[in-house]
């Protein structure tokens, strides 16, 4: 099933969290609702299953409209941040429980809740847990019941809200692999909310990044990383050098060099900042074709890449770059070593009035 | 210079190896003793003695004495009436106490801090200011008083006035232990149920009950412990009719008025038992509740 979002506005008191959202997704699509916390991605999440109603705005799910339908009527399956287990109950009851208060017509006989029951907690891997409480699973088992309990209504649209976001990192990687497959398998159509970007870039069909209730980009995972739409999107995404810049003719300042900025053709003498991410800044031997000189302050060893920390000898401000570990290895680079720097790729965005709240 | 340095070691690290470890330095031994032995001898002063004196005095007469105090028709009217008191308040605070802290808990809604506060009332008000409230309003020369004489209903110094001052004094137990627990257990529950197509009916009688059903226990304990103990209020409303108007607590103050202690106090001490089991009681649900909010 599509759903549609038109012109959807939501406030809290003063607090606007939602402003004219308009959004499209596509039947058995897997959509990531990316943001920092307080973007209102999870009050989209909410208006799209019915638990937030909005001021503004309509909701359709296909054609229908279906933003006056109750939560119990929409047939959305919803996964909370906490689980939100029934935790009287046994895992066998919480994924029962939306069978069981089925009207009498549509209840499904005690056999069949039982075999659907079952069915669901192999389809997570978890049928030998049946008789446990809530209390006595880790936190990816009990997520995985609460996503077994979603789907056992047969929801036409599965909606999670940060589903990995109180798991530690490893439990964490595993299940966002398994949600991906899972989805492969069932092809629902899934919206998901995160303030994780890897997990963003890492699980979905497309990112939806938001601020201050505004979408900022719309993309499928490589587009929103390579081609960030604005400066937001540019410092949410990954690491990012800003350097000051200025924009005359469709050409922008980085450091020393000129860079092509085809999207100000007509900028004259415009203050800007440019992004360049840590793995565009290379290093070259020669000083002439170099836009900054730096002072190396640490090195960085994470694993298979090696960070550099540097300081601009012109001004002082940290800059950052990435190598692999061979590509560092191959070089002679110590701390306290003064080394050139080009950058491969940078977008620059001229500074707007409003662009302050965005530097914070 | 090293012999100068050297003097004050041998005194002064045995000092600090002799501190025991995880006590605070500066508190000698004595402290914890002493305060043990003054909170235990309040405990015995103001609490365990009074409470042995009870039924030593109750039994002073001997058991046949004992037996016959609280089988007299006057003693069983006032355990008859107070037993009827508890038995329409509690339920009746039960189901207000429910509502009111599902409301607060789960909704908003204006009005909300007005409410919390009203239900602390009967908590913040004399006992016998509540009662004279109700002599006001329901009393013959009160505000409802001539039409409910034309109507021949009696409320004050009769059964429902006592009945209504019990309510009004139990009125927060239910609701006070619930609203807190309601709150933390926040409202994520319900809109699962409700996002798995539960009704408002359903969510209630099946997840947010269960929930609080300890909860529930240990307010209604609390709230039957005050019904069947209340004094003032229902003292103001009673009018002290033997037989007829007079509950436990009441009758004890009779009797003892009339210097008849042993009877006094064997009735008292029905009502001591009645605090003592509701303890237990009250110890084996609080460990449930516990358990039960882990």
């Amino acid at each position: 099933m599509s759903i549609k979002i038109e012109n959807v506005s939501k406030r809290f008191n003063d607090f606007v969290a939602l402003d004219r959202v308009n959004l499209t997704i596509e039947p058995g699509e897997l959509v990531a609702l990316l943001g920092p916390s307080g973007s209102g991605k999870t009050t989209l999440l909410r208006v799209i299953a019915g638990l937030e109603v909005p001021d503004e705005g309509r909701i359709y799910f296909d054609s229908e409209d279906a933003t006056d339908k109750d939560v119990g009527e929409r047939e959305v399956g919803f996964v909370f941040q906490h689980y939100a287990l029934f935790r009287h109950m046994t895992v066998f009851e919480n994924v029962a429980f939306g069978l069981r208060v089925k009207p009498k017509k549509q209840r499904p006989s005690e056999a069949a809740i039982r075999e659907k029951v079952h069915g669901l907690l192999n389809l997570v891997q978890l049928d030998w847990l049946g008789d446990r409480y809530p209390h006595q699973l880790s936190g990816g088992q009990r997520q995985r019941i609460a996503l077994a309990r979603a789907l056992a209504i047969e929801p036409k649209v599965l909606l999670l809200d940060e589903p990995f976001g109180a798991l530690d990192a490893k439990v964490r990687k595993d299940l966002r692999r398994w949600l991906r497959r899972l989805h492969d398998e069932i092809q629902l159509t899934s919206v998901f909310v995160t303030h994780d970007q890897e997990e963003a870039l890492e699980v979905s069909d497309r990112v939806v990044l938001f601020d201050h209730g505004r979408i900022e980009q719309i993309g499928v995972p490589d587009e929103v990383y390579d081609h960030p739409a604005t400066p937001f999107v540019y410092g949410f995404l990954g690491h990012a050098n800003r350097v000051e810049s200025r924009v005359d003719h469709g050409f922008a300042t980085i450091g020393r060099a000129r860079i092509a900025a085809p999207e100000y053709p007509a900028a004259v003498g415009a203050t800007g900042t440019a992004y360049i991410r840590p793995h565009d800044l290379e290093i070259v031997d020669d000083a002439g074709q170099a836009a900054f000189s730096a002072k190396v302050e640490h090195i960085v060893k994470l694993g298979s890449t090696v960070r550099l920390e540097l300081s601009d000898l012109s001004d002082g401000k940290p800059l950052e770059t990435e190598l692999t570990r061979e590509g560092f290895d191959e070089t002679s680079i110590a701390t306290g070593d003064t080394i050139h720097l080009a950058a491969r790729r940078a977008r620059v965005f001229i500074d707007a009035p409003a662009a302050s709240k965005e530097t914070a | 210079m090293a012999a100068v340095l050297d003097k004050p070691l041998p005194e002064a690290a045995p000092r600090r190896v002799a501190r025991p470890i995880g006590r605070p330095p500066s508190r000698s031994r004595w402290m914890p003793i002493a305060l043990t032995t003054v909170a235990l001898a309040y405990v015995t002063i103001a609490l365990f003695v009074p409470l042995a004196a009870v039924f030593v005095e109750a039994f002073r007469k001997g058991i046949a004495h004992y037996f016959a105090s609280i089988s007299e028709p006057d003693a069983l009217s006032a355990i008859r009436l107070t037993f009827t008191a508890a038995a329409i308040a509690v339920p009746a605070n039960l189901v207000f106490g429910v509502s009111a802290a599902w409301a607060i808990a789960k909704f908003d809604f204006k009005g909300k801090a007005i409410l919390i506060t009203l239900i602390d009332l009967p908590f913040s008000v004399s006992p016998v200011v509540s009662g004279l409230v109700y002599v006001l309003m329901f009393g013959l020369q009160g505000w409802f008083g001539p039409w409910l004489q034309a109507h021949d209903i009696k409320i004050i110094f009769a059964v429902p006035g006592i009945v209504l001052a019990t309510i009004f004094v139990t009125f927060p137990f239910v609701a006070r232990e619930l609203i807190p627990l309601m709150q933390a257990q926040g409202r994520d529950e319900e809109e699962a149920a409700v996002a798995l197509g539960a009704s408002g009916w359903q969510t209630f009688w099946r997840v947010t009950l269960p929930n609080v059903k300890w909860g529930i226990l240990y307010g209604v304990i609390l709230c039957n412990a005050r019904a069947m103990g209340e004094f003032g209020a229902v003292s103001v409303v009673s009018g002290h009719i033997r037989g007829t108007t007079n509950t436990l607590p009441l009758h004890v103050e009779i009797l003892y008025n009339e210097y008849n202690f042993a009877a006094a106090f064997a009735c008292a001490s029905l009502l001591a038992f009645l605090a003592l089991v509701t303890l237990v009681i009250k110890t084996v649900v609080e460990r449930r509740f516990l358990k039960a909010a882990r």
